[in-house]
């Protein structure tokens, strides 16, 4: 399945937060080696030229390691890891709370409705 | 498309096509660089369709040039053009077969091997005649064809319209993974919301005149809109 990607936003910048994403939650776990550009966009439906420039970004920022004989792995800096993971709560924190001001609550009576919120300790 | 000057490998040079009194295309110039992937958009009767054409040497510019691989169209840029014309012209009495026969003795860059594996992952049988294929079949043999040559320039003239969603994914996918990195795909198409995403940049052409250039992260970018939502804008009726 081609990726979904949102029509208003460059589709760069959607590809690096999707494999942000997919290091994160383990899809491709530390130390583990990449898909090459050419795979992995094939697998998203996009141009490999934008696939190449999203993993430089992610080069760039260290959460991908080029090495010279087997590709391209993921980082297994933990600090870095938990960084990027902090990163990515506070977008989708950021996010919620834009949509719940639009609804009109305060912020405290945001935290009172998770407290509430039933299911809320769910973990895997 | 800034880098469009470099590593060239077509050149349109004030190129004009008329037939008779009207003007199909006004004094275009283009540069296409290698290892990139194309979208030609237009409205219809925008010239898209001529502009292929002159290309592929089907039809003479009026005024102008066109010079591809450092070649005007003709026997040896046909030996590195691969071209999908909008319409089929695959004789209906041969069978799948026989049509890699002729591709294998036409193209020296053609790979048989390719073709079949593509042919087969699309569950088509190289014994069916091509008179028994449905009119989407059809279109998806062709463009196998066409992609199974180690072209440097593919000029695609519609190669999605009639193909299933599913078979569309296939075909752009094997396109994202199979070209070589040194050719050019240059493909026509009113779909554009289901190739943006593959393309690195457009041209916008209208009334025979190019009236944008810019890659599709421009566009993104500068207008926080996809390409298919910017092109309705662009070319609202």
């Amino acid at each position: 399945m081609p990726w979904s990607l949102a029509s208003d936003r460059p589709i760069y910048a959607q590809l690096v937060e999707r494999i942000k994403t997919d290091i994160i939650s383990g899809v491709y776990p530390p130390g583990q080696r990449l898909p090459s550009v050419r795979e992995l966009a094939a697998q998203a439906s996009v141009n490999p030229n934008t696939m190449q420039k999203a993993f430089a970004e992610l080069e760039r920022t260290g959460l991908i390691i080029t090495m010279r004989t087997s590709g391209r792995i993921v980082t297994e800096d933990i600090d870095m890891l938990n960084h990027t993971k902090k990163e990515l709560a506070q977008e989708q924190i950021a996010l919620f709370l834009a949509q719940m001001y639009k609804l009109g609550y305060q912020k405290s009576e945001i935290i009172a409705l998770l407290n509430n919120q039933e299911g809320g300790e769910k973990h895997e | 498309m800034n880098e469009m000057n470099t590593d060239s490998l077509v050149s349109i040079r004030n190129l004009t096509k008329k037939f008779r009194k009207k003007t199909a295309l006004d004094n275009i110039s283009l540069d296409l660089p290698k290892g990139r992937i194309i979208g030609l958009l237009g409205p219809n009767g925008s010239g898209k369709t001529t502009l292929i054409k002159l290309m592929n040497g089907l039809l003479v510019p009026t005024r102008g040039q066109i010079v591809i691989a450092g070649n005007f169209p003709g026997v040896e840029t046909k030996a590195c053009v691969s071209y999908l014309p909008e319409r089929s012209y695959l004789p209906d009495n041969i069978r799948v077969s026989q049509l890699l026969s002729y591709f294998t003795d036409f193209y020296e860059d053609f790979d048989r091997q390719k073709a079949l594996s593509m042919l087969d992952s699309l569950k088509i049988s190289i014994d069916s005649p091509l008179k028994t294929l449905s009119k989407g079949t059809k279109e998806k043999v062709q463009l196998i064809m066409v992609m199974s040559r180690r072209a440097s320039l593919y000029i695609l003239d519609e190669p999605i319209a009639g193909v299933d969603p599913a078979a569309r994914d296939y075909i752009l996918k094997t396109i994202i993974q199979d070209y070589n990195e040194e050719a050019t795909i240059l493909l026509s198409t009113h779909l554009i919301a289901d190739i943006e995403t593959i393309l690195d940049d457009v041209i916008f052409i209208r009334d025979g005149h190019v009236t944008l250039t810019s890659s599709v992260e421009d566009i993104r970018t500068n207008y926080n809109k996809s390409v298919d939502a910017y092109f309705r804008e662009v070319f609202a009726c």
